[in-house]
């Protein structure tokens, strides 16, 4: 029910910078999820939001309210912690109304509260319970109810799903997805896991050392990264990367002595800044592979194949590179066969060989 | 019965031996208990007699309370528990913040503290005794209570520093913060959250001070000449008293120390059972 506005926010640890200088907006019931692999300062992010740690300069907002220098609790947000945090020595219904009961709402209002969102997350059966009693699935269940329960403005939580063991997982992401649909909240979603990101956030941050590699929704990340760091952390497999040569004629390029076409632009900008390679990124769905050699496409030796139900996943060799395929589940490919590949032209991403940065 | 059919015999032995063991120690400790107590009560003739009866033939507490009613006894007991208690109080008050800062927060020459409260310890008692009851004598402390208990409490915050510190280690820090988001201050996040599941360490902890206390005799003894503690009165008094006297003496010792585990027992469980790592 508010914005969520962070403004140059930098956090030192001694000598490391853990956030540097980040700017992000999250506007009103967006569901943001904040993606990188571990030690990337997405959590130091998260937790300067919720006020459990001091920031060493910028800005945070939520709605029009400056809350830089408030303690957690005059927030007005809820936090879902990976370890849960349920509190061991209090029944689940004391749990979930323990928000409620530190803002002072009347009993009978807090037992209607605890109830409600007890049932949201289908523990109504548990509220007498105490954690030990429960399962970790259940736990976690706790932990959501009581966030939802405080009635923030903005929903926190810190790879929520990352104790959860991976049906249970799925399941839950499902659930969660389908209740932050319902709820107009606005919620900050850290996870390291690009699928849980892909599928739940409105919007994705990608970080890396402290930064913002891209903000952009997850189809729009996962299609058109833009570094090399965000294709090669999105989608698995990740992102292909080849090596392409620009060729002396300066508007085609050669990876492995076959010839592709390139945008007009994207040589100006080689030739421009006197760069003779660039990155090639391709996923491994947008390569055709073909068994019989075509115009255009690049020569390579199945490595492995593997089985994966809808497709088949082929690991290739090209060159010195190693390339991933996805194969149509039907197609015959085996280990140590000669194979040719064409990367789909719309779906070949440029990338600037030194700064890592997306060129088209 | 099939289980037990199915377990293998060294399985069998390895349990009849940690029952074996169990029950060694326990009558280790039990045994020179009962006959303390028995001995405790029984008359005079009895306890001179030989050989003594393990079974008592015939009870009195005259003994006990002919003790008691000697040497100021009821006094030093009454002195004994006040010490205890008022160096359990202090010593838990300035040393379980001290434990909690240690375990939450990152500071300078946090290292170096650690180690400067161990050596504490380091001083034996005995070179400290004379400056130590100067320097009692000069402030006024000597031959009171407080001096007493305060000297107790000097002995007893190091362990209590550090158990209290593994205390508050064992109690994930994400509890908290989640309470602080939830609307607590730090205060009350402490109070309703870390406090009450830190206590069955508290209570483990104040066990051991309240028995380290209850037992001191050295310090006790020189820094009281009227107000002497148990243990320092039956130091000075019982060398050359009746064997009756010896047994009184080691009754009364041994019975607050057993009553006071008696209350805390039910913390120490869920301390072995969940709390501590």
């Amino acid at each position: 029910m508010a914005e969520i506005r962070v403004e140059n926010v930098r956090k030192v640890f001694g000598k490391v910078v853990a956030v540097k200088d980040v700017n992000l907006t999250v506007p009103d019931r967006e569901f943001a999820v904040l993606l990188g692999p571990s030690g990337c300062g997405k959590t130091t992010l998260l937790r300067c939001i919720a006020g459990l740690e001091q920031v060493d300069g910028g800005h945070i907002f939520i709605g029009d309210q400056e809350i830089t220098n408030l303690s957690p609790r005059d927030r007005r947000i809820a936090m879902v912690f990976q370890s849960y945090a349920v509190f061991p020595h209090m029944t689940v219904f004391d749990n979930i109304g323990f928000g409620p009961r530190m803002q002072h709402v009347p009993k009978p209002e807090i037992k209607k509260r605890v109830q409600s969102t007890a049932e949201m997350m289908h523990i109504e059966d548990l509220l007498e319970r105490y954690p030990a009693q429960l399962s970790g699935g259940q736990r976690q269940r706790v932990a959501v109810a009581r966030a939802l329960a405080a009635q923030a403005q903005v929903l926190l939580m810190d790879e929520p799903l990352s104790n959860l063991d991976a049906l249970l997982r799925l399941e839950m992401r499902a659930e969660l997805k389908a209740l932050m649909d319902e709820l107009d909240t606005t919620v900050v979603y850290v996870t390291h896991d690009q699928v849980e990101a892909l599928s739940l956030g409105d919007r994705i941050a990608v970080m890396h050392s402290g930064e913002f590699m891209q903000v952009d929704e997850p189809m729009k990340v996962y299609d058109h990264p833009a570094a090399q760091f965000v294709g090669g952390f999105i989608g698995n497999p990740p992102m292909n990367f080849l090596t392409a040569r620009l060729a002396d004629d300066g508007t085609t390029v050669l990876v492995n002595e076959t010839r592709l076409p390139i945008a007009p632009e994207t040589a100006a900008h080689l030739r421009a800044t006197g760069q003779r390679t660039v990155w090639l990124g391709i996923r491994s769905e947008n390569i055709d592979p073909l068994d019989a050699h075509t115009e255009g496409a690049l020569s390579a030796r199945v490595i492995v194949a593997e089985p994966l139900g809808s497709h088949i996943l082929l690991t290739v060799k090209m060159g010195d590179a190693i390339v991933k395929v996805n194969a149509h589940s039907d197609s015959a490919f085996r280990s140590g066969q000669d194979i040719w590949l064409r990367p789909v032209p719309e779906k070949i991403r440029w990338m600037d060989k030194e700064s890592g940065q997306a060129l088209n | 019965m099939k289980s037990r059919v199915k377990s293998s015999y060294s399985q069998l032995i390895r349990k009849g031996l940690v029952y074996l063991a169990a029950i060694g120690v326990a009558l280790f400790i039990l045994i020179p208990i009962y006959l303390i107590t028995v001995m405790a009560f029984s008359p005079e003739d009895v306890i001179y007699g030989y050989p003594k009866p393990f079974i008592p033939q015939q009870l009195t507490a005259e003994t006990i309370l002919f003790f008691l009613n000697s040497y100021k006894m009821l006094d030093s007991v009454r002195i004994s528990m006040i010490v205890a208690i008022v160096t359990l109080v202090i010593s838990l008050l300035v040393g379980a913040p001290a434990g909690y800062a240690l375990a939450r927060y990152i500071f300078a020459g946090q290292d170096a503290y650690r180690i400067l409260i161990l050596s504490t310890r380091a001083f034996p008692m005995v070179i400290l005794s004379i400056p130590l009851a100067q320097t009692y004598i000069q402030w006024h402390l000597d031959d009171t209570i407080m001096g007493v208990a305060l000297m107790h409490t000097a002995m007893a915050l190091p362990t209590t520093i550090l158990v209290t510190s593994s205390v508050f280690v064992g109690i994930s820090k994400e509890l908290e913060e989640a309470a602080l988001t939830l609307g607590c201050s730090r205060f009350t996040a402490f109070r309703r959250i870390i406090l009450p599941l830190a206590l069955p360490g508290l209570a483990a902890s104040a066990i051991f001070t309240f028995v380290l206390s209850w037992n001191e005799v050295f310090a006790a003894a020189i820094l009281t000449v009227h107000n002497r503690t148990m243990p320092a009165r039956l130091i000075v008094g019982l060398g050359g008293s009746p064997a009756t006297f010896k047994f009184a003496g080691g009754f009364i010792m041994l019975v607050p120390a057993i009553v006071f585990m008696f209350f805390v027992r039910r913390y120490l469980f869920s301390l072995w059972g969940i709390k501590l790592k």
